[in-house]
């Protein structure tokens, strides 16, 4: 039951220790953005009032797809490095079960090649289902 | 307030949030949207967002440790996030067409649920003979105790999927973990043991987050502004939890911190029947 590698190409403390590093790793570099953007953020606007937080304006907020973050990074605007770091961060997790897929799939268990491939199906349907209301 | 002072404020309640929340094993989102809302009086949408970066950051950090020491049930971890990231977007749906008051009131109750649930007797013992489901969905594993490996079994696999889904619905509703709920769907009713089961509750909480805030991400919920100092600040706060958890004994805490969120859940209950969000 402990093996969740062949002994042939992994042990399982392999795989354990790869995903403990790959979390790390995940959430050091989004730390690392997000203080940078951070930064960015309050030299440039840190002495200016405080957005009215208590009315919500998400539905037209910008920084809401890939695209617009990433021309937000290339013109170096702080709360656009700030959200790279947040979708850094995000995709941490979804790092991880692929991560336990290629495990599943090197030690050809079958069933649990597809459970991981549903719980990827459902995230995907949250990134791409058109979910944006 | 300036942005400046905004900004150092919440790094020092996230922070606060973080430590407390690695210490009792509540996780920071419980904290980061009382704290939001009630002392910043944030949209609580917004609020939802963080807590929800807050919960990935947390469990990406604590899970890092955890997986290596092979206390975390992998295989039991993949199979209830079918449950709970299926939970987890249709809560994040759902939240669309729910009331800001209805969502306050039910944090209220999943607070009380909370503060109940880190009371509570723990279980320790090892289910030596499970059921046919577990064995045949390959969950019955081992942990590493200073004695060596520890097999256990686990029962009532249905039951269990069943509680994960409603707890990956209210993670999505309310941007918190629900470690409480996961806690109560391994610990009391497959039986896995304690740490088993926070270990893997906590490796969990990261996916489970994460399959709502691409919804919330893509709904504008999540401000770069609240984000950046709720990230560090919890980050921070975990890390120093982490370290101090060993050396300090967290009973006393745990019950004056459970006493504090009957405080904080009654005022968003009241507030949320006041119709004050």
């Amino acid at each position: 039951m402990k093996k969740l590698f062949s002994k042939h190409l992994l042990a399982d403390q392999d795989i354990e220790q790869l995903i403990g590093i790959q979390l790390r790793a995940g959430v050091v570099t989004a730390s690392i953005i997000v203080l940078i953007g951070g930064i960015l953020y309050l030299i440039q606007s840190g002495g200016s009032l405080l957005p009215s937080y208590a009315h919500f304006g998400g539905e037209k907020a910008e920084l809401t797809s890939f695209s617009a973050i990433w021309q937000a990074v290339i013109h170096f605007r702080a709360k656009g490095i700030i959200t790279l770091g947040v979708v850094i961060l995000m995709a941490t997790p979804l790092l991880r079960i692929m991560f336990s897929l290629v495990g599943f799939a090197i030690e050809k268990d079958r069933m649990y090649v597809l459970i991981t491939l549903f719980v990827l199906m459902v995230m995907a349907f949250s990134i791409f289902g058109g979910l944006k209301v | 307030m300036t942005i400046l002072t905004f900004t150092l404020l919440l790094i020092a309640g996230a922070y606060l949030a973080g430590l407390v929340g690695s210490l009792t094993g509540l996780g920071g989102g419980v904290v980061i949207i009382p704290l939001l809302t009630l002392v910043f009086h944030v949209d609580i949408r917004y609020a939802i967002g963080a807590a929800l970066l807050a919960s990935i950051a947390n469990s990406s950090g604590a899970a890092s440790a955890y997986v290596k020491e092979g206390i975390t049930n992998i295989r039991l971890g993949m199979f209830l996030e079918i449950a709970t990231t299926v939970g987890a977007v249709v809560g994040a749906i759902v939240a669309v067409y729910t009331p800001v008051n209805t969502i306050a009131i039910l944090f209220g109750i999943i607070l009380l649920f909370s503060a109940v649930m880190t009371i509570r007797k723990k279980n320790h013992e090892v289910l030596l003979q499970g059921s046919p489901a577990a064995a045949k969905l390959k969950l019955n594993n081992s942990y590493p105790t200073a004695k060596g490996p520890v097999n256990y079994q686990l029962k009532n696999v249905g039951a269990g999927f069943g509680i994960m889904t409603v707890a990956g619905v209210f993670s999505g509703l309310l941007g918190i973990g629900s470690g409480a709920l996961k806690v109560l769907a391994m610990d009391s009713t497959m039986r896995i043991p304690f740490k088993v089961s926070t270990t893997t509750s906590n490796f969990m909480i990261g996916v489970t987050a994460t399959a709502s805030a691409i919804v919330y991400l893509q709904r504008g919920y999540m401000d770069a502004g609240i984000a950046f100092p709720v990230v560090l600040g919890v980050l921070g706060g975990a890390f120093t939890g982490s370290k101090l958890l060993s050396k300090i004994d967290a009973k006393v805490l745990k019950y004056i911190f459970c006493v504090a969120i009957v405080f904080v859940a009654a005022e968003m209950m009241f507030n949320g029947f006041n119709h004050k969000f």
